[in-house]
């Protein structure tokens, strides 16, 4: 890879905020990791959140699983490199403290069944204490810069929504009919909505609705305090201080999420600031694959033969990466886009972070 | 061991794994080779957006049956159908048949599964497995094919039932984790195929899901199918100079070094490919099917046909050579 990227490079040393973003299996992890490692090697203070780190990466991070605090990481640079892996519960847990009216309420709460769960199982709420811990290292002086890796989610933006969700979910009308029992006023109105609880309750249990009303009821006044943080968490996603980074790999359909992750974005108004295309395969000829396949056909059954078929093989994959991409590379731009050649080891330490940066900063 | 007996092993069978590993591949191509063998097969979708329709050459389907591939009785080929399940229409659907029509629209319409959901996590799963258990039941076609949630999901996919059952003690949600839980342990009913690419991470993260499925979720493993698998070629040792005079032919200006370097890639990443195998084997005691890396176009009705091809192959030789290569 020849061509420099300054765009990436001024990212790194002037943003406050990197999201990386894209599906499964892409390399979201690594290409964060690289672009704090970065930050660090420039002298800044930078922090990478990541959510489900792969094992060998997490160890090379220093991150055992265990603690929801950042961890530094030694290394050759002026600046500092720090990691930490999204605990999403104890990561609730310290919001519900920090809203609590009094020390009981927040008791009652953390001891709550229906709260376990929706700590642990609400879908969104992973990708909402990613954010949720964003901010937080965010405002912590320590950090110049925090890049966090995204949860792979099926729905590309449910991160961005995701602060949202739960004061939706507290706003909900059918939470304010669970709520109808104890509150007298409404108990006449609510004579179809109580036979709809029955019903349901039918169904799932009854223990598991007294369990969701002890919530609500437990929860009842700190709705305000969550929906005030909720508005800034979003403020801040979509300042100019905030880089959202879209990482793919070339094939059809991670490109193609890749192109519904941008435009979702794009309704958001938030840009993308720069596309890193990760498990390039190289360019190894400037020769059609056509011709070439034509070529090793009529030398089929001798070595020659063979060595056609391949360079032809890897020129139609070259090719048909370059083909997905155009459409991608035309619809982010004006962000630069940034290849990664496949690499022939997966990277699991500090020296093969250091060669993706090669990579992504222009200096293979 | 006979393609046939092989699809007879069980009516259900579970295709998981990571993101990016090739899934959805995997599962049109089990089904697309069942078909090449008469038997009749339902690809079932719990995801959606994805490209199985495409791969088949299809308009995008989704809760209703679609018919993916004709049946060709002259040949022997059975038709390939497939559908997507969702959790909300398989409740309505659920409600509807547990005599509780009225509820089932109101639930639907005021978003009281997110509710419910949240105070009984995993229900959303079990009444997607409920169905496929249904289907399984009805013996709805010879095979299913159910294409499963990545990874990590995959697995409290599976464990909601017995999650389940143990947090719902009566009822019909009790009942119907009961029922899946039966069907998901019954080796004769339901097998699991992981699937990964011969690479390090992936590998290493099946080996982890097939121990935790093996703890967590008492469903019986069938072959790992190893997918991306480069084909071996002849030439690759060659000296393009030395195998140009061998042909009685000459290079072109420059394609000695653009030769020699694409041979040497695909070296590199052959031995690779082989080392990451070795590994799984080592690791993991299940007979490997692989399935070719395709350099062609796009996966269309074609290369789905080429790929059934190779599984077959695979398939015939899994009696022959359980034991993957670099194994004793």
């Amino acid at each position: 890879m020849s061509a420099t990227s300054p765009g990436l490079a001024e990212l790194v040393l002037e943003r406050k905020i990197m999201i990386c973003s894209g599906s499964g299996g892409v390399g979201k992890t690594t290409t964060a990791a690289v672009l704090a490692m970065e930050a660090a090697q420039r002298g800044r203070r930078a922090v990478v959140v990541t959510i489900d780190p792969a094992k060998r990466l997490a160890d090379a991070l220093g991150l055992d699983g265990i603690g929801n605090q950042p961890k530094r990481i030694d290394g050759p640079w002026p600046g500092e490199l720090w990691a930490v892996m999204l605990d999403t519960k104890s990561t609730f847990d310290d919001l519900v403290t920090r809203y609590s009216t009094e020390p009981e309420q927040s008791e009652r709460i953390l001891a709550n069944r229906f709260y376990k769960n929706i700590s642990g199982a609400l879908s969104g709420t992973q990708e909402y204490m990613a954010m949720e811990k964003l901010y937080d290292l965010h405002a912590d002086e320590g950090f110049d810069l925090v890049v966090v890796d995204t949860p792979p989610s099926r729905n590309a933006l449910d991160f961005l929504e995701a602060p949202k969700r739960l004061t939706r979910f507290l706003d909900h009308r059918l939470y304010r009919v669970l709520m109808a029992p104890t509150r007298g006023v409404m108990k006449a109105v609510n004579v179809a909505a109580q036979a709809f609880i029955r019903s349901v309750s039918k169904v799932v249990g009854g223990e598991v609705f007294d369990d969701a009303i002890a919530f609500f009821q437990a929860f009842d006044g700190m709705e305000q305090g969550f929906k005030e943080r909720a508005e800034l968490v979003l403020d801040l996603l979509t300042s100019p201080a905030t880089a959202f980074v879209l990482v793919a790999s070339p094939n059809r359909d991670t490109v193609a999420e890749a192109r519904f992750f941008a435009e979702k974005l794009a309704e958001a108004d938030i840009p993308v600031a720069a596309l890193v295309v990760n498990r390039m395969h190289p360019h190894f000829t400037k020769a059609l694959p056509e011709s070439l396949r034509a070529r090793a056909e009529t030398l089929a059954g001798t070595d020659l033969g063979g060595l056609y078929r391949n360079l032809a093989d890897f020129a139609l994959v070259a090719d048909r990466e370059e083909g997905h991409l155009a459409g991608l590379a035309e619809q982010v731009a004006p962000a630069p886009v940034i290849r990664v050649p496949f690499l022939q080891t997966d990277v699991h330490d500090l020296t093969g972070l250091g060669l993706v940066g090669d990579h992504l900063f222009g200096r293979a | 061991m006979d393609p046939a007996q092989f699809f007879a092993a069980s009516r259900l069978v579970i295709v998981a794994g990571k993101g990016g590993v090739g899934k959805t591949t995997v599962s049109a191509t089990i089904a697309r080779a069942a078909a090449k063998r008469g038997l009749t097969s339902l690809i079932v979708e719990v995801e959606g957006k994805s490209a199985l329709a495409a791969m088949y050459g299809k308009p995008v389907f989704s809760y209703d049956e679609v018919t993916l591939a004709e049946a060709d009785p002259d040949r022997g080929v059975a038709e390939v159908r497939a559908r997507t399940l969702t959790p909300d229409e398989a409740l309505v659907e659920y409600l509807e048949s547990a005599g509780m029509n009225r509820i089932s629209r109101r639930l639907m319409s005021s978003g009281a599964l997110d509710m419910v959901s949240t105070a009984v996590p995993g229900i959303r799963d079990i009444l997607v497995l409920g169905k496929v258990k249904q289907l399984e039941r009805a013996a709805t076609a010879d095979l299913l094919v159910l294409d499963a949630p990545a990874a990590g999901h995959a697995i409290s996919f599976l464990e909601s039932a017995s999650g389940l059952a143990d947090a719902v003690r009566l009822g019909p949600i009790n009942t119907q984790a009961r029922d899946v839980l039966e069907l998901l342990a019954d080796p004769a009913r339901c097998q699991v195929v992981l699937v990964t690419l011969p690479e390090e991470t992936p590998v290493n993260e099946l080996v982890e899901t097939a121990y935790q499925l093996e703890d967590r979720v008492s469903v019986s493993l069938g072959p790992v199918v190893v997918n991306g698998y480069y084909p071996a070629l002849t030439g690759l040792n060659a000296d393009p100079t030395n195998a140009a005079i061998e042909a009685g032919t000459s290079l072109r200006p420059g394609e000695r070094k653009s030769l020699l370097a694409a041979a040497q890639f695909r070296r590199e990443r052959m031995a690779l490919q082989r080392e990451q195998v070795a590994r799984l084997a080592d690791a993991l005691p299940l007979p490997q099917l692989r399935l070719p890396y395709l350099f062609d176009a796009e996966l269309g009705p074609d290369q789905l046909d080429l790929l059934a091809s190779s599984l077959l192959t695979g398939i015939d030789g899994l009696d022959a050579a359980p034991t993957p290569e670099g194994q004793p």
